[in-house]
Parts: C-alpha cells; sequence; structure tokens
C-alpha cells in the first residue's frame, strides 16, 4: 500500500509526513473526544433531568401516557403501567389547545409524505423480492431489459432510499417540528411544493434506472438532471422548518429538533456534491461513492431516525429521557466520527491506507455515539418492558432503537480490517446494511407513521389486529433474512479467501442462503402489504367510529368523549 | 434555566456552524484530499485510452448494472488470494486513469473483471456466457441477457456476428445474433486488461527520489 501511496505526485513535502500527521490528527482528536467524554461524565453533567428534556411535555404532563394507536383498553392498561397515579387527571386544556393546532398545522402536508412513503415501501419491497429470487432463479424474467438483476437491484435501493425512507422520514419530521416548537408549521406549501417535486424526481429516477440511463455509481444512480429536482426539492421540504424555527415559542431546542435540522443541513450538501456532473475521477470518486453512500445513512437517515426515536419513545411512556446531557454529547460525537467513516467500504482497494485508517479509527470511535443513544434510550425503557405489550408504537421504536445499536456494533466491527477482509465483496454487507436502514430505520418509522397517522387523519386505525399482524410478520421476515444472509455471507467471505476453494464453490453454497433471504423478504414484503392496506382503509375511514377522548384525552375509564377541546380536534 | 442550560445550550447558529465545520472535515478528508492528490495521476504508458466502442460497451456494462455482482479492484496477495485465481495484481490509482465513472464496485457475487481481458480474450466466449451463462459455467447464478441478442430461424445476414453457442444449448435451424450493444459490452470487457506491472522503472526511480527507504 505504501508503494502505492508514495507513486503519486504529492503536492507536499513528503507522502510519508502527510500521512503520519493526518493519522497523528485523527487520533489526536479522537483521543480528546473521548477524554471530554469521560470528564464530563466524573463531573455528573450526565446526570438526569434538564429542563429541554421534559421539552416535549405540557405542563403536569410527565407521567401520562400517549399513543394514539393504542386501543382505549390498551391505553388504559399502559397508564397503568406506567403510572397508575395518572389514571383519571385531565389535561391543561390550553396546553392540549396548543398542541392539537400545532397538529393541524402540519397534517397536510405530513399526511401526503407519509402517503406516498407507503406506496414506495410496497413497490420497493416488490422490487427488492424480484431481485432476491433472480440471485437462487437466475432464468426467471430474463426477457425484459428493465428486469435484469442489474437494473432492478438498483431500483429497489433508490425507492428504499430516496422514495420510502427519505419520504417517511421527511413527514415524520415536519410532523414533530411545530410539536417540539409548539409553534404551527409555518410555509407547509414550500414542503408541498418540494415534496411533488421529490416524489417526480424519484418517479422519473426510477425510469431513467429501468431505461439504462444511470450514472453508475452506488447510492448516486439517478442521472444528474434528474437529481436537480431532488435538491431543489429537498431544500424547499427544509425550508418550513427554519421559517418555524425562527418563530419558536419554546426556549430549549429538544434533541430531536437538533437531528432534524442537522440531517435537513447535511443531506442537501451531501447529494449535490455526490451528484455534481465531471468534477470527480477514477479512484477519487470511488472516495467520494463511500463518503456519500456512508453520510447518506449516517448523517441523513440516522438523524431522523433517532429525532424520531428521541421523542416517541420518552412521549408514549410518560417519562423524560434517561440523561438529556449524554444526548448532546451523543449528537456532537455521532456528527464528528460517523461523517469520517465511509472509507472503510474500500478497505483493501487501490486507495491511499492513510484514508482507509482514519475511516477504522472513527468506526471504532462511533462506539461513543452509539453508546450515549443506547445508554439514553435503553436507560429510558429499562424497567417498562410491560409498555411493549400495550403501545403498537412502541413496540416498533424500541425494537428500531435496539436493532440501532445492534446495526452500529456490527458495524464498527465490520470495520476492522480482519473481519472486513472477510465480510467485504459478500452478502453479509448486505445483510448489515438492511440491520440498520431495516432493524432501524424503517421499524422507527412504522412506529412514527402509527403514532401519528390518528392525529392527521382524525381517525383510530381501524383494525388494532393488523397491527400486530404486520409487527410479526415482518419482524419475523426480517429475523429469517437476516440471520440467514449473514451466515451465508460468512461462509461466502470464508471461502473466498481459502485458495484450494474454487470460486465457484463460493457461489454454490450460498444457494441456500439466498432462498431464506427471499423467504424473509417475502414475508416483509407481505407485512407492507397489510401495512399498507391498513394506512389506506384509514385514509377511507374504515372501521368503527372510535375518536375523540382516544386520541388525546386522558386515558382512565372515566374519560369520556365529550371533552371540548378533543372533540373539537376530532371532528373531521 | 437548570441544568443542560447555558453553556451546553444548543442555539440555531451553533448547530448550523457546528454541523457544517464537522461536515466540511469529513469533505476534505474524504473528497478534497484524494482530488488533490490523484488530479496529476499519469496514465500508465502501457494503458490504452478507451475507444469508442468500448466506451459504449462500458455504458452497457453500467446501464445492465454489471457493477453489483463484479468487482473491479483485486486485492494484495497478503490480504486475499486475488491473483492465485488469476484476476491478477493489486490495482493502484492509475490503473483507472480513464475510469469516469469508477465501477470499483462493492460485491463478488462474481469474480472480479478488472483482468477480465487478458484471461479471457475469446469474444465467442464472452458473446456465449452472455447468452447462456450456464453452458459455459455450470452453476453460474449470472441472469442471461437475451435481450442484448435476436433469435431468429434461418440464417444470418451477412455482416451480422453469430453466437456460437455449444452443441448442448444451440438449437437446429436457429440462429443467435449478437445486437450492437453486446459487441461493443464484449469490446469493453476484453479491453480490461491491467497486466502490465503496477511500478514501471521510470516510476521506481521517482519513488526512490521521493521516499528515500
Amino acid at each position: 500500500m505504501e508503494d502505492a501511496i508514495n507513486r503519486f505526485q504529492f503536492p507536499f513535502p513528503t507522502p510519508m509526513d502527510l500521512t503520519v500527521g493526518v493519522l497523528l490528527g485523527t487520533f489526536i482528536l479522537s483521543v480528546l473526544a473521548l477524554f471530554v467524554f469521560i470528564a464530563s461524565m466524573a463531573k455528573g453533567l450526565f446526570g438526569s433531568g434538564g429542563a429541554a428534556s421534559v421539552q416535549i411535555f405540557d405542563a403536569d404532563e410527565v407521567g401520562k401516557v400517549e399513543d394514539p394507536a393504542a386501543t382505549l383498553s390498551q391505553r388504559g392498561s399502559l397508564q397503568q403501567a406506567m403510572d397508575p397515579s395518572q389514571m383519571d387527571t385531565q389535561r391543561d386544556a390550553q396546553e392540549v389547545e396548543t398542541r392539537l393546532r400545532a397538529d393541524q398545522s402540519s397534517s397536510l402536508v405530513v399526511g401526503v409524505c407519509l402517503t406516498m412513503a407507503v406506496m414506495w415501501l410496497v413497490l420497493a419491497s416488490v422490487a427488492g423480492l424480484v431481485a432476491s429470487i433472480k440471485m437462487h432463479s437466475p432464468d426467471w424474467l430474463v426477457d425484459q431489459a428493465w428486469l435484469t438483476f442489474g437494473r432492478i437491484r438498483p431500483i429497489h435501493l433508490n425507492l428504499v432510499a430516496y422514495g420510502w425512507c427519505s419520504m417517511a422520514g421527511i413527514g415524520v419530521a415536519l410532523w414533530l417540528i411545530p410539536r417540539l416548537l409548539k409553534t404551527e408549521l409555518v410555509g407547509s406549501k414550500y414542503a408541498l411544493i418540494g415534496g411533488a417535486l421529490w416524489t417526480i424526481g424519484v418517479i422519473a429516477g426510477t425510469v431513467a434506472i429501468a431505461l439504462g440511463y444511470s450514472d453508475g455509481l452506488e447510492w448516486l444512480e439517478y442521472p444528474w438532471k434528474i437529481d436537480i429536482l431532488l435538491v431543489i426539492g429537498g431544500a424547499l421540504v427544509g425550508f418550513p422548518m427554519w421559517l418555524t424555527l425562527l418563530r419558536r415559542k419554546v426556549d430549549h431546542l429538544y434533541v430531536s429538533v437538533w437531528y432534524i435540522a442537522a440531517g435537513l443541513l447535511w443531506f442537501p450538501v451531501l447529494f449535490l456534491i455526490g451528484n455534481w456532473p465531471d468534477l470527480h475521477f477514477g479512484v477519487q470518486q470511488a472516495t467520494m461513492n463511500w463518503w456519500y453512500g456512508h453520510n447518506a445513512l449516517g448523517l441523513w437517515f440516522t438523524p431522523l431516525g433517532l429525532a424520531a426515536a428521541y421523542y416517541f419513545i420518552p412521549k408514549v411512556l410518560g417519562k423524560p429521557i434517561h440523561s438529556y446531557n449524554l444526548s448532546l454529547l451523543g449528537f456532537w460525537s455521532l456528527a464528528f466520527f460517523y461523517s469520517q467513516v465511509g472509507g472503510h467500504h474500500l478497505i483493501g482497494g487501490p486507495v491511499p491506507s492513510w484514508l482507509i485508517t482514519i475511516s477504522i479509527v472513527q468506526s471504532m470511535m462511533m462506539i461513543v455515539p452509539v453508546l450515549a443513544v443506547a445508554i439514553n434510550q435503553h436507560l429510558t425503557v429499562l424497567g417498562n418492558f410491560r409498555a411493549l405489550l400495550y403501545s403498537p408504537t412502541l413496540r416498533f421504536i424500541v425494537l428500531g432503537a435496539m436493532l440501532y445499536t445492534a446495526a452500529s456494533v456490527q458495524g464498527s466491527l465490520q470495520a476492522l480490517r480482519s473481519v472486513n477482509t472477510v465480510t467485504h465483496f459478500t452478502h453479509y454487507t448486505v445483510a448489515h446494511a438492511h440491520l440498520g436502514l431495516y432493524g432501524f430505520f424503517s421499524m422507527v418509522m412504522f412506529g412514527a407513521i402509527y403514532f401519528i397517522m390518528p392525529r392527521v387523519m382524525k381517525w383510530e386505525w381501524p383494525y388494532p389486529w393488523m397491527i400486530s399482524v404486520h409487527f410479526w410478520l415482518v419482524v419475523g421476515g426480517f429475523a429469517v433474512y437476516f440471520i440467514g444472509l449473514s451466515f451465508g455471507g460468512w461462509y461466502q467471505g470464508l471461502a473466498m479467501l481459502d485458495k484450494d476453494i474454487p470460486f465457484m464453490d463460493s457461489v454454490t453454497l450460498t444457494i441456500p442462503y439466498l432462498q431464506a433471504r427471499s423467504v424473509g423478504g417475502a414475508l416483509m414484503t407481505l407485512g407492507h402489504l397489510v401495512f399498507a392496506l391498513h394506512f389506506f382503509m384509514m385514509g377511507w375511514k374504515f372501521g368503527p367510529r372510535r375518536l375523540g377522548a382516544a386520541l388525546l384525552a386522558s386515558p382512565g375509564p372515566t374519560s369520556t368523549m365529550a371533552q371540548p377541546a378533543t372533540a373539537r380536534g376530532a371532528t373531521a | 434555566m437548570s441544568m443542560g442550560v447555558g453553556k451546553y445550550e444548543m442555539d440555531e447558529l451553533r448547530l448550523v456552524v457546528g454541523t457544517m465545520v464537522i461536515l466540511s472535515v469529513a469533505t476534505a478528508l474524504l473528497v478534497v484530499m484524494p482530488y488533490l492528490l490523484l488530479k496529476d495521476t499519469k496514465p500508465p504508458a502501457k494503458l490504452a485510452p478507451y475507444t469508442d466502442t468500448q466506451l459504449i460497451g462500458r455504458q452497457s456494462y453500467i446501464a445492465n448494472g454489471c457493477v453489483y455482482c463484479h468487482s473491479q479492484q483485486p486485492r494484495d496477495i497478503a490480504q486475499a488470494p486475488d491473483a492465485l485465481r488469476g484476476w491478477g495484481r493489486a490495482s493502484v490509482a492509475a490503473d483507472y486513469a480513464y475510469d469516469t465513472p469508477h465501477l470499483l464496485g462493492t460485491m463478488r457475487t462474481g469474480p472480479d473483471l478488472l483482468n477480465i481481458g487478458a484471461r479471457q480474450p475469446s469474444r465467442d466466449w464472452h458473446l456465449g456466457h452472455l447468452y447462456a451463462p450456464r453452458a459455459y459455467t455450470p452453476g453460474s447464478i449470472m441472469p442471461p441477457y437475451p435481450y442484448l441478442f435476436e433469435v431468429r430461424e434461418g440464417e444470418a445476414r451477412a455482416g451480422e456476428v453469430v453466437v456460437n453457442l455449444p452443441p448442448s444449448h444451440a438449437k437446429p435451424g436457429q440462429v443467435v445474433v449478437a445486437k450492437p450493444e453486446v459487441l461493443a459490452l464484449v469490446d469493453y470487457l476484453i479491453a480490461l486488461d491491467r497486466t502490465y506491472p503496477a511500478l514501471t522503472a521510470e516510476d521506481d526511480l521517482a519513488v526512490d527520489r521521493k521516499a528515500p527507504r
């Protein structure tokens, strides 16, 4: 590798100085960050509390549970489990009114974004399933060019990333902002126009890939002319958040706001630089590709997912997050370390080794923000696991938060040279990618959508059993998917490293695991169809008329449907 | 205003400045530095630029997503036995001097292709393999690409390239004709050959002057 570095004409004194300098600088920064972490912990900075952590609650609301996706009896049990003393207490009418107005100000644009997201989810799952089946049945659907594996696979990835995940993340973010700032959403029409441009972009991009017009880079396949739509659309979507921030009625910015704001700042920059035509070349383009590819996860989906988890976990439980200051550390260390890990996608590749080493070091340093988030979110839930029985929202989001920890720790380990040598170029990596974007992000989005939609539609989920069916299908399906593909990928990697095993054997040994992936993927897709069906049944107001009290009032058996504030909010 | 406020409070300005500085650091490391270091990389003397046909073939490689199963970056023998599989020496940045967009790839569902032209220079083999992969590599899970070919009863016309399939896969009275796109693709695949030495004597001198070992 050293030879490879030395061969270039460096604009610096000597390559070795540069390598040592960069590595040393990175190392010192990383260690300093760790010291700050430890020192501030020793000072008790990370104790529980902080005025901002109760920001998401109204006056006297701590202790009161909230989950619009739960049935009345579930809500009663949830309250009983969390804080029985709050069973019959009423909420402050003024505060309830403020929140209702905040919810209403965003309901149109959020409803549109989430509807699009659910449609993309179904299409993306079908594309993924087709691609998966093609891997073990290569002669299936081969006559149409657009159905060939090399097109349907990027169609799946882009529909998931820019269709389902981005639209769901944007919808949830736009819904959280007015709630968190206790301010009605300003300028939602910009977000509507932005969402429309974005949607046109996703449609055009999908068609372009199907027709064979691809820019050729993973995650950046959409032709750059189409990307312009996404850049403008994305900027317009972020605009109302800034307008609302300027008029905010709260002093503290809750942790979810930082994550959302940061994500909405980072993504346009990433996307613009990544797609800029005629700028990148050869190996430099490869490093840019993975700077973009990993930051799309780390600086776009992860912040949006964490923002939702940081809101809904304490909100449903009626209990502030364990440590507010820990979340501050988690945020900045995530930003710093995560943004530099992309190079680990090129371990063993023709890239300068200092770059790879930085990325490996920062991948390991990711343990700091991951622990911060893990401690915070898991300790908030700890001791309240009964709540998962009663809250559909929480069931998805707590599972998502757990899989976030799992995906992150797995990612750190996978960046180690020794592990990466086995897993690189194999299906193991694909399984890992799904643990992050599906196990973590999509699960959190499912939970968030279950919470949000009753407020948007002013209608409860018609058939609560369908939520359970969705949950168990996707959890079961994903378990089969992940476990199967991880083992298959690992064995594939070991076989490829053994010079005495013919390459063909590394292909054939994966077949049963690829078939398992298709089974898991089919279950997941089925779960998504149930979810989508339920979603649209709600849109068409199927099911018994259960609204009013169930939406926002106290959950005790004595509460009635006749509260003025909620009833007003509930009339469609 | 209790704990977590004041010095540790977050406001919009801190947020915007902090997030943008951090992103700039990452961009400087992973995008700008490689740009500065690699922009003057000279193409190796023995690496010919792609011809127009090969570039069309390269577009076909991109359009049909070959990159999702095939890497183009053999690893060093110290890390993996890529060279022993005939995939070639570890590649260096100069090998990609003409490669935009890059096609390094991240999967090896199929073998590495950076030197496929050197180990499989036969056009007939490639055409047949693209039409019926399992006729040439039993157990392969590569999809066939029938839409890149035309299957006809009778004879081929003058100037057309006929795919010579093995007897087990050829149907009597039927010809499989390669469309121009697949001919270009095969042209590109055959051009994939970086078997020249990574370091020439001239490079060695330059290295010695710059970083004495």
